[in-house]
């Protein structure tokens, strides 16, 4: 547990709740990031501009934090590649086949209670955990 | 204030967010998911942390009759559990586990230049904009 980091993951969670509690606040709206870039496509007319002004927001958060130190947007790929693009497909239809991702089940959705969310929710985790092992015993990961 | 304009606040601090807890970061949240091998909690205490505000924050809001710039709530109002959402929930964590990268950090860390970044992204939006567009045309008449 070396790269365990407590105290920046409360903080950066802190952050990411505050983002949510905003959004239903004032736009009334779940900060599901699957759920938002689908609607992108799917939403009515009128409701497609402010879902693009929060990916703006989303992706110069990160922009402006490697302002002020630049090791923050220092990424590392476990995979790349075939294998890579392959999980962004099964990512996207399986986000938006059961209605979620991390934000909108794993923090909205069980900050309201939802037993939709919850069981989605330790699915998505069970099968991570689950793939991972898989990549591990297979060699796969460093 | 307009509604683009809050939802850019919104996005601002959800980017900041998984910056500090180094979200973006895959190997680190493969760390999360890597339980029988060399274990790293931290996305734990980041959705911890999240819920810390979330919880009291939505059942405050839960008692208010509108926000503050729309004029109702989108609560989410679906509560079955049926196989389309344990069958998303399976695909999404399969993905997520061979890359380490659910769909915010994937947007998130664009601004990182990485090749990788990009592959996973656009195969992302490829299966989002084609499973709705299949459901699209199957719904049809």
């Amino acid at each position: 547990m070396e790269n365990f980091t407590p105290v920046t993951a409360t903080f950066g969670g802190i952050l990411i709740g505050l983002s949510a509690l905003w959004l239903m606040a004032a736009n009334g709206r779940i900060a599901g990031i699957s759920g938002l870039l689908g609607g992108i496509m799917g939403a009515p007319k009128g409701e497609t501009r402010w879902r693009v002004w929060f990916f703006v927001g989303l992706i110069a958060g990160p922009l402006v934090m490697s302002l002020i130190r630049k090791d923050f947007l220092d990424i590392q790929f476990p995979v790349s590649g075939a294998l890579l693009a392959l999980a962004g497909i099964l990512v996207g239809i399986g986000t938006q086949m059961g209605s979620g991702c991390t934000s909108g089940h794993g923090v909205c959705g069980i900050a309201r209670f939802s037993a939709r969310s919850i069981v989605a929710t330790i699915t998505f985790m069970a099968a991570g955990i689950i793939t991972v092992a898989i990549l591990r015993a297979a060699g796969g990961l460093s | 204030m307009s509604r683009s304009f809050s939802a850019l606040i919104a996005g601002l601090l959800f980017g900041i967010g998984l910056t500090l807890s180094a979200m973006l970061n895959p190997a680190k949240v493969i760390g999360f998911l890597d339980l029988f091998g060399n274990w790293d909690p931290s996305l734990a205490f980041v959705m911890g942390g999240a819920l810390l505000v979330t919880l009291p924050g939505y059942f405050i809001l839960r008692k208010k009759e509108k926000p503050l710039l729309e004029t109702q709530f989108f609560w989410p109002e679906a509560t079955q559990i049926d196989a389309k959402l344990i069958g998303g929930a399976v695909l999404f964590g399969i993905g997520w586990g061979l890359s380490g990268l659910c769909p915010g950090p994937a947007i998130a860390g664009i601004g990182a230049l990485n090749v990788n970044s990009f592959i996973f992204l656009g195969a992302m939006i490829v299966g989002v904009f084609g499973y709705i567009l299949a459901i699209k045309s199957n719904t049809k008449p």
